[in-house]
């Protein structure tokens, strides 16, 4: 990279990360408790989702998106996720990602067992 | 160049996006920039419990799928006899509402204390261990009822057996990290009462300068415990 491209560089990165140059994290109270607000009306949603009697994929579907935005605010703007470096996002968002295959792996083994528990002992205990 | 001699606390000259990772990952110094080591040692220190807690959580997805006995249902499980009628889930929705509150005072902790203002952030980091010492409270509560119910690790009145040694173990190890919070929280709360952080006072045990950042790593911690009920609270009360 030369003088000037790198000079370009050093400008947007200027101009788009205007929050990570004050010390601290330093945010308006009004987004906490607009989050805080959004936090309450999310669970009151997964709350009815099961109060509701709400069953099968729509239950499922219901479910997952109001945990994951709930969990989305609370890392994003409660942890300041949302403002830190790309570099440490990376580092702590990616990781539990991967998981994500582990989970796959036991679903499969799990599978495997409640169909040899049923092919060899029957229903019951 | 240039960027690379910066540090933390001064103006961020460093590239953005992809370019940035590498900069930062490849860089002689830190790479996490514009985190300190105490926020970024949290930050590690809470995805290896995103590891512990999601093997807690995966352990019981495959105790569920395979077992052939029928899986207790945690809405009836879990309901209370209020006013004539049960209701599903009523303690758990409280309890949530609890936490999520205690974020909430939590967040603002940080926003005062970052403004130096000492005595609304050490009332607001009382108020969320007050709200974190509820839910212990609550959950209390709940292992009590279930217990003189006969839930045990090993077996219960509904069901499958392993709704006992899962349900004792997930919301125990949770338990366990609000328990420890609220202490981590009083112990912040009065260095931050006393003015430890506006003289630097060094720590008794690190004995290095206290500063408010202490507050928003605590703040790291307490929102992560927020954090995993509300994955406990998907899969397990609602699932």
């Amino acid at each position: 990279m030369n003088e000037t491209t790198a000079h370009a560089h050093i400008q947007t990165a200027h101009a788009q990360t205007p929050h990570s140059q004050a010390p601290g994290q330093q945010h308006p109270i009004r987004l906490y408790l607009f989050v805080w607000g959004l936090l309450f009306v999310l669970s009151a949603c997964s709350y009815m989702v099961d109060y509701l009697g709400i069953q099968s994929y729509l239950r499922w579907t219901l479910i997952l998106v109001f945990m994951m935005l709930k969990a989305g605010l609370i890392v994003a703007i409660f942890m300041h996720m949302a403002w830190e470096r790309l570099a440490l996002v990376y580092a702590i968002l990616l990781p539990p990602v991967l998981v994500l295959v582990f989970v796959a792996l036991m679903v499969s083994e799990a599978d495997y067992t409640i169909f040899t528990r049923l092919a060899f002992f029957g229903a019951g205990p | 160049m240039a960027q690379t001699i910066e540090t933390h606390g001064e103006p961020d000259l460093r590239p953005v996006g992809l370019r940035g990772i590498a900069a930062d990952f490849s860089s002689d110094q830190r790479a996490f920039k514009t985190a300190s080591w105490g926020k970024a040692m949290m930050w590690i220190f809470l995805l290896s419990d995103t590891f512990v807690f999601g093997c807690f959580l995966i352990a019981y997805m495959t105790a569920r799928i395979s077992t052939p006995v029928a899986w207790p249902n945690p809405s009836e499980v879990f309901a209370l006899h209020i006013g004539g009628e049960d209701v599903p889930l009523i303690l758990i929705a409280i309890m949530t509402f609890v936490l999520i509150s205690s974020s909430g005072t939590m967040a603002m902790a940080v926003n005062f204390g970052y403004r130096r203002d000492r005595h609304k952030t050490a009332m607001l980091m009382l108020l969320t261990a007050l709200l974190g010492a509820c839910f212990v409270g609550m959950q209390a509560f709940e292992w009590t009822k279930l217990i003189t119910e006969g839930v045990r690790p090993w077996e219960n009145p509904w069901g499958a057996a392993q709704f006992g040694s899962t349900f004792f173990m997930i919301t125990g190890f949770h338990g366990t990290h609000v328990t420890i919070g609220v202490i981590f929280l009083l112990i912040v709360a009065r260095k931050v009462w006393r003015g430890d952080f506006d003289e630097e006072r060094r720590g008794f045990f690190t004995s290095r300068r206290g500063r408010y950042e202490a507050v928003e790593i605590m703040g790291l911690y307490w929102h992560f415990v927020d954090l995993v009920w509300v994955f406990i609270f998907a899969f397990f009360y609602l699932w």
